[in-house]
């Protein structure tokens, strides 16, 4: 019960900040949302069942571009497009799992972060429709769902919120669940699952495509949110992104994510003040983690102070 | 030009192309037979070989060969202690865990390309070739450094495949690849074996890099390529099979050589990313790996 009433108030929280923040956090605080929103997708995959996908980029602009392609050539209605964004980063975590997932440990990381790759070449070379690297904005009317209007900050902050509190009360309904358990089994032990009658693989590709279901999700809003949809969102860079916003927030920790992103954030903010250097920060952050906490904050916390943090 | 002397002309390309890639994912290769490391960063070590053979010629005088020279020894020297000291600081604390290892190596990724980006610039630069000959042929004309490219590569993984196969070094590195553990109880130190092993890894990359720098710009981001394709390679040949990744190697490079010649670079690495998807699905192993 306190654990839920802890979420709940990080969510209220949430909801007042948008009263009080000055423009230029206001817009960083959706921006962060919706890019939380990401890594709790990515955090159900590593944080939760263990599986560390160096690839999540394609799920995040695979919405992302469903999306766009769809609103911006196909004509479709905005919020029909936004709902297949989900849906194409679900499905394509689905068939990469399906292969993907007949590797294990470093095989499997390697892969995705193959076909993550692909993904990226692919929106490259098929630049007459993609827009290449540059990428193509969306119209003010592709924006627009219904009375809403996603340009404007207000409107913008509430889809933001509406969708990253979606993600973590799911998030939490999944790690108090039956299969949450199981999934965390699987990270634990993957034989001792198995032989306790489980079906492992089930559970790693229900639990890989909810991840790219949610990291669509979050590509997808993102792209719509900002009017922006460009062939940088599918590099590498947004496949390492989720896992440092997770590996500092706390792997397998529900608010993790958020903790992580925000820090990250402004980290970086912070740094490209100070110095053109920003990728050392990035790098430096990566490795001192990994040799000092690799349990991430809440991880720290979880250990020390809260046992039963979900 | 007619279709056959494109074609061959777009094999030799591919063969120039797999000599490097034979070299690069070697490295990597052996990184992870031996360690079970993936090192993410391998990319970035063949791009600082290239970078600093940059160096080499500009601080060298005299003719170029003497600069190619020096740049094929100190580079894969320089690249490869930094690799050492990188296994020390970061990876021999982190016990070689395989999750560990590969956020420590995206790390190191960062951070060299950073080092580049700030030390060397945005530029793309050209090295110049040590010698200038040129191979006629009836239908077109061929640069000879590249055919020296080609047999100096296989010169090297020769090499390689001698001292992995017939030194004492080598059979210190088999057996702590068969059972770390055993080594260390008949008295090899792991810990010397490990940097060694991330030293010539690394190493091997760099004289790829050196090896195809006069062909190609040094470019602070040129590894993102070489990591893609020696991944590709890896898995296609199977894990920690050093044979298995030379034929690979052949396999991916000529054909990336021919596509990239016919059609273009990207929808090559496209198809290559494709078959490995192929060969998931029916050798889950790869073609000479173990099954797990």
């Amino acid at each position: 019960m306190r654990m839920i009433a802890l979420h709940l108030a990080v969510l209220a929280v949430l909801a007042a900040l948008q009263f009080v923040l000055p423009a230029y956090h206001h817009t960083n605080a959706a921006r962060i949302m919706v890019l939380a929103t990401y890594a709790i997708g990515f955090n159900i995959a590593f944080g939760y069942s263990g599986l560390l996908s160096l690839g999540h980029a394609l799920f995040f602009a695979g919405g992302m571009y469903a999306t766009g392609l769809l609103v911006d050539q196909g004509g479709w209605q905005p919020w029909l497009a936004l709902v297949a964004g989900p849906l194409a980063g679900g499905a394509l975590a689905a068939a990469v799992g399906l292969l993907a997932l007949r590797t294990a440990g470093p095989a499997f990381m390697i892969v995705t972060l193959m076909f993550a790759q692909a993904f990226h070449l692919a929106i490259l070379y098929w630049g007459r429709f993609t827009g290449g690297d540059e990428g193509f904005t969306l119209s003010g009317a592709a924006r627009r769902i219904g009375a809403f209007d996603l340009a404007d900050p207000a409107t913008r902050y509430t889809a933001a919120f509406l969708l990253f509190g979606a993600a973590m009360l799911g998030c939490l309904a999944l790690a108090r669940s039956r299969t949450g358990r199981v999934l965390v089994a699987v990270r634990e032990n993957e034989e001792r699952t198995r032989m306790l009658g489980y079906d492992t693989f089930r559970a790693k590709l229900f639990a890989l495509a909810l991840s790219g279901l949610i990291s669509g999700a979050a590509g997808a809003t993102y792209g719509l949110m900002f009017g922006y949809v460009g062939g940088s969102f599918a590099s590498i860079q947004y496949s390492i992104l989720p896992l440092i916003w997770v590996l500092l927030g706390g792997a397998g920790t529900v608010l993790g994510p958020l903790l992580g992103t925000a820090l990250m954030f402004y980290l970086i903010d912070w740094a490209s003040s100070v110095t053109t250097a920003s990728q050392f920060v990035v790098g430096a952050v990566l490795i001192l983690l990994v040799l000092f906490a690799p349990r991430g904050l809440l991880g720290l916390v979880r250990d020390h102070a809260m046992r039963r943090l979900p | 030009m007619e279709f056959g002397p494109f074609l061959l002309l777009a094999v030799m390309e591919g063969l120039v192309g797999a000599a490097v890639l034979a070299l690069t994912a070697s490295g990597l290769s052996l990184v992870f037979g031996v360690m079970r490391v993936v090192n993410v960063a391998h990319g970035e070590f063949f791009m600082l070989g290239a970078v600093a053979a940059w160096f080499v010629s500009q601080w060298v005088p005299g003719p170029p060969g003497l600069a190619f020279a020096v740049a094929l020894v100190a580079c894969p020297l320089l690249v490869a202690g930094l690799a050492a000291l990188a296994d020390g600081l970061v990876l021999k604390r982190l016990a070689y865990e395989p999750e560990a290892t590969i956020i420590a190596t995206i790390g190191l990724l960062y951070i060299l390309q950073q080092a580049a980006l700030s030390l060397y610039g945005p530029e793309a630069r050209p090295v110049p070739p040590p010698f200038e000959a040129r191979l006629q042929l009836p239908w077109f004309g061929w640069s000879g450094y590249k055919l020296f490219v080609i047999g100096a590569a296989g010169a090297v993984l020769a090499g390689l495949w001698l001292l992995l196969s017939r030194s004492r070094i080598g059979l210190v590195m088999r057996a702590t690849q068969v059972d770390r553990e055993t080594a260390t109880a008949f008295g090899i130190d792991v810990d010397r074996v490990y940097a060694a092993t991330f030293a010539l890894g690394a190493g091997l990359a760099a004289i790829a890099a050196v090896l195809i720098v006069p062909i190609q710009q040094a470019h602070y981001l040129m590894g993102g390529d070489p990591l893609l394709l020696s991944f590709i390679v890896v898995v296609i040949g199977g894990l920690g099979s050093l044979r298995g990744t030379l034929v690979a190697a052949l396999l991916i490079g000529l054909s990336d050589g021919v596509i990239s010649t016919f059609f273009e670079p990207t929808l090559a690495k496209i198809l290559a990313t494709l078959l490995v998807a192929l060969v998931l699905v029916f050798r889950p192993q790869g073609l000479f790996g173990a099954r797990a």
